[in-house]
């Protein structure tokens, strides 16, 4: 990319300046698509400037639902705090669970009963797949095809179902606790996660019939918005962005926690870094899952699914932590600062969306509008999570 | 008296006003059949019952939302032009009215004969991208705008191989009249030409497909680039005649290719007409088929595949006829 | 030669998408279609909380007014009032006398309240537009005095149909779930 062009993607869209620019370089037409626009599900903003149907430049707007998670932490107590993770990214809400209890378990030195953690990797994992689902749902959605996401809801609907047996909810979940999580599993809900997984693995060569093998589909996917790894680097992607460019980093591999290192599954990449890539990783990730969720059914141990001796007055030591786990959309990290008191003192939520977002500036310089919806969409972004 | 009636009725304007206002009900009624059918195809191929509360599995569905939209107001949209945002819905609606005249339902049951029927057709239909255009102009919205030029690009394009598809056929029968064009299928099975022509077949309706602005080529309405393309400013009737003309177009379009490929009227037990429309209903669930089905393509793979595979396929199936009906016939 | 034999397994991909699509249009319906069938799996479903009766009479809820619910409530949903009876009744705010661990500068000067207290509880309200069904609360209680209700059909027009009074509520079930299937005629 040229200096000048670089130029342009910093500061504010509008203040750039634009009179002499279009003498120069002929008519442009600038789009504001969204914050209620079809393809930017939720309510991102992304002002684009045209040039026919070529995008010269574009610039995601942020902060439209900014709901202050992050100041929340500091005014409510540690375990108030929880049912917020819920709701930070409301597709894989039990991820952002798990790196807030994970926090503050690493900042107590609290152990979680083996089976707590087992428990949190079924669950984590089936909530992955559900994620997972509903971008490859929304994503043929953004490319003009309506059929996929209804299918996509059904063997959703089955892992809500599941979900709600153990957390009581089916979207925002707020289950896991400090050293432990709040219920412990049925034998009702083991048998049905045993059916779904051998279900689901016969759906997916049908969602691969239907859509990844489709020659429309691959026409609107190959060679559209290629990452490097390196500007994936150096943006911070994660998840299945990064793994798309073929940067084999997954936080369950890198910085094991829990007992992935004890689970059987391979790390998906890509090759060009293409949305077609993106899109591969991120359904063998769905037969990973699948492969995690049936190793760790097999290893459940026995035992107590909560550490019994909890007060709810919980009160971390001072000091400071960082726990990352693995969310659907990449690295998960909760950053916090304990005084001591009551509430935490200070609380960063890292949110993979935000930096994956960031890359849309630069991939999408240059692409037709609709290849530029495309990437949006292979992005897989949820715009609660970006701002938080 | 009774003969006076009889000439009065048979005299060829009174049947032009009699077939008009018949297509017009048509026309009313195939909106609401439609609209209705595509949602239950739609439902059915989702997994759920489509519409279902009003009345008897829904079937007055389309009368609910007839009503709600002829009862919208009309907005038309700050800074439009709005001689030609009102008139561009109208400009879209009706030339179909025409398009309908001369497609022969039975021998007998034709709106008009007339021996350029084709050419009637393609004209008219051509008009459609002229509303398409004024819509997107008139609204003075970018997303609008942007669909515009996306559907005269794609229909001035997607109109070259449709020609050549039914030139293929004009030759091969040697008139433009859709009722002889029929007529000389009416021989059975095989001498559908179908049969006869297949890829003339395949380039026809890939073009109509185009050419009706449907699912998977439905880019000036690309709703999750456009939001809806031409017609993102258009509320209620505005919306609802772009509505019935879309529906409608998707019928002629049926229509002609029953006439020219799938044998017309021909078929056995019932009468004529019943096979001319359950052929053309089979086609147009195929369009509907193919909505639920597919992605939408990108605009210049569009364009790709109708200048590299269409229009060369097209062009080599017509010099092909053209050469065999020379020697043959 | 390659790129036709590209095309036509492109082709051939479309093919196989009709077919699927064909498929599912002749499978059964997989929706739950509402008001004629109902869902299957309210057993594990949260409703709003409710109040649990007493072992020997449903008319008085269990709680013992400990305000544990109220105190960990995140979104701060919960109201109690009560009032104290017998001895130690006019001792002054039953609320600091509930909790004697807080020290604040109002009940610093106060005497020691005594050991036990009758109290009649008055009202247990949710403002259940604000609760966000984390279930804190439930686990919080010591005696196990509330539970989600298995309430999912609750509607409501206003934002009052949604401040709940959970003690009218439990003697008196406006809304219990009605059992699965079809709807008896009204
Ligand atoms: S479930 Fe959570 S938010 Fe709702 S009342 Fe209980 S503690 Fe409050
Ligand atoms: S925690 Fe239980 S016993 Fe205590 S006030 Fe709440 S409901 Fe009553």
């Amino acid at each position: 990319m040229s200096q000048d062009a670089n130029a342009r993607l910093t500061g504010d869209f509008y203040t750039a300046p634009f009179g002499p620019r279009i003498e120069e370089e002929g008519d442009t037409l600038i789009l504001n698509m969204g914050p209620q626009h079809p393809a930017t599900h939720g309510v991102l903003r992304v002002i684009v400037e045209l040039d026919g149907e070529y995008i010269r430049r574009a610039e995601p707007v942020l902060g439209y639902i900014h709901r202050m998670h992050e100041k929340m932490g500091e005014v409510k107590s540690w375990v108030q705090y929880l049912p917020n993770m819920g709701r930070v990214d409301y597709l894989h809400a039990l991820a952002w669970n798990w790196a807030y209890v994970g926090a503050v378990e690493k900042l107590m030195g609290l152990a979680v009963p083996p089976r707590a953690e087992y428990i949190r990797v079924i669950t984590c994992e089936l909530n992955r797949i559900n994620s997972h689902l509903l971008w490859w749902g929304a994503y043929l959605l953004d490319l003009g095809a309506f059929t996929p996401i209804v299918y996509a809801f059904a063997d959703r609907e089955r892992i809500m179902d599941l979900l709600q047996m153990v957390t009581g909810s089916r979207l925002t979940y707020c289950y896991y606790r400090f050293g432990g999580v709040s219920a412990d599993l049925g034998d009702e809900f083991i048998r049905g996660t045993h059916e779904f997984v051998a279900d689901f693995r016969k759906r997916l060569p049908m969602y691969r019939g239907l859509v990844t093998d489709n020659m429309i589909l691959r026409g609107r996917c190959e060679e559209i918005g290629v990452l490097s790894p390196e500007t994936a680097r150096r943006y911070g992607a994660t998840g299945p962005v990064l793994r798309g460019s073929g940067v084999a980093y997954d936080v369950r591999r890198a910085e094991p926690y829990s007992v992935y290192d004890r689970l059987d599954f391979t790390v998906p990449t890509g090759r060009n870094g293409d949305a077609m890539d993106r899109y591969e990783v991120r359904m063998e990730e769905m037969n990973q899952c699948l492969r995690i969720i049936e190793q760790a059914l097999e290893a459940l141990p026995d035992g107590a699914h909560i550490a019994p001796d909890l007060s709810e007055r919980l009160l971390p030591p001072k000091g400071e932590v960082y726990f990352a786990v693995e969310g659907a959309r990449g690295k998960i990290g909760v950053y916090l600062l304990s005084d001591g008191g009551p509430t935490p003192y200070r609380v960063k939520l890292r949110a993979p969306g935000f930096s994956n977002l960031s890359l849309f500036a630069e991939l999408a310089q240059g692409t037709l509008l609709a290849d530029a919806v495309s990437i949006l969409g292979s992005l897989d972004l949820v715009i609660p999570e970006i701002d938080r | 008296m009774m003969a006076e009636l009889t000439a009065l009725l048979t005299h060829p304007l009174a049947q032009m006003v009699l077939a008009l206002a018949a297509i017009l009900a048509f026309l009313g009624v195939n909106g609401l059949v439609l609209l209705y059918a595509e949602r239950k195809v739609a439902g059915f191929i989702q997994r759920r019952p489509g519409p279902y509360e009003v009345g008897p599995h829904g079937l007055l569905q389309p009368f609910a939302d007839a009503g709600k939209l002829m009862s919208k107001q009309l907005v038309a949209p700050m800074g439009a032009d709005r001689l030609l945002f009102w008139l561009a819905p109208l400009v879209s609606l009706a030339p179909v009215v025409v398009c309908f005249l001369p497609i022969p339902f039975s021998p007998l049951l034709t709106g008009m004969d007339v021996n350029l029927g084709l050419l009637l057709i393609l004209a008219f239909s051509g008009l459609n991208t002229l509303a398409l255009c004024l819509a997107g102009w008139g609204s003075n919205s970018k997303y609008s705008l942007l669909g515009a030029a996306r559907a005269v690009a794609q229909s001035v394009a997607y109109e070259i191989p449709l020609l050549l598809a039914v030139l293929a056929v004009a030759f091969q029968v040697g008139s433009l009249d859709l009722s002889a064009i029929a007529a000389t299928q009416a021989k059975g099975l095989l001498s559908w030409n179908v049969f006869v022509q297949p890829l003339a077949f395949a380039v026809f309706f890939i073009s109509a497909v185009a050419e009706t602005n449907r699912a998977p080529f439905d880019l000036p309405e690309a709703e999750s680039e456009l939001t809806a393309g031409f017609h993102t400013e258009y509320s209620g009737m505005g919306f609802g005649i772009f509505f019935l003309a879309e529906y409608s177009y998707m019928v002629v379009v049926c229509a002609v290719a029953t006439a020219l490929f799938l044998g017309g009227w021909d078929g056995p037990l019932v009468p004529g007409p019943w096979w001319f429309l359950g052929k053309v209903f089979a086609l147009v669930f195929a369009l509907m088929w193919f909505r639920w089905t597919f992605p939408r393509v990108r605009f210049d793979q569009l364009l790709n595949v109708c200048w590299k595979w269409l229009i060369p396929l097209g062009l080599a199936n017509l010099v092909a006829t053209a050469l065999l009906v020379k020697w043959v016939g | 030669m390659k790129r036709l034999f590209k095309t036509l397994q492109g082709l051939w991909s479309l093919a196989v998408g009709l077919k699927i699509t064909g498929v599912e249009l002749f499978k059964p319906w997989l929706t739950v279609h509402y008001p004629r069938q109902e869902v299957d799996n309210l057993a594990t479903f949260r409703g709003h909380i409710e109040l649990v009766p007493a072992a020997d009479d449903p008319q008085t809820p269990r709680c013992i007014m400990c305000w544990k619910c109220v105190e960990i409530c995140p979104s701060r949903c919960i109201s109690l009032r009560l009032h104290a009876v017998g001895e130690g009744a006019e001792a002054g705010d039953p609320g600091l006398l509930l909790a004697p661990e807080l020290k604040s500068p109002y009940s610093a000067h106060l005497p020691p309240p005594p050991d036990k207290i009758e109290r009649v509880l008055d009202s247990y309200r949710l403002n259940y537009s604000l609760c966000s069904l984390c279930g804190l609360c439930v686990q919080s209680c010591p005696v196990e005095a509330i539970r989600f209700s298995r309430n999912a059909y609750l509607v409501g027009t206003t934002r009052q149909d949604f401040d709940l009074d959970l003690l009218a509520r439990l003697r008196n079930p406006v809304d219990a779930p009605r059992p699965p299937g079809p709807r008896p005629p009204t």
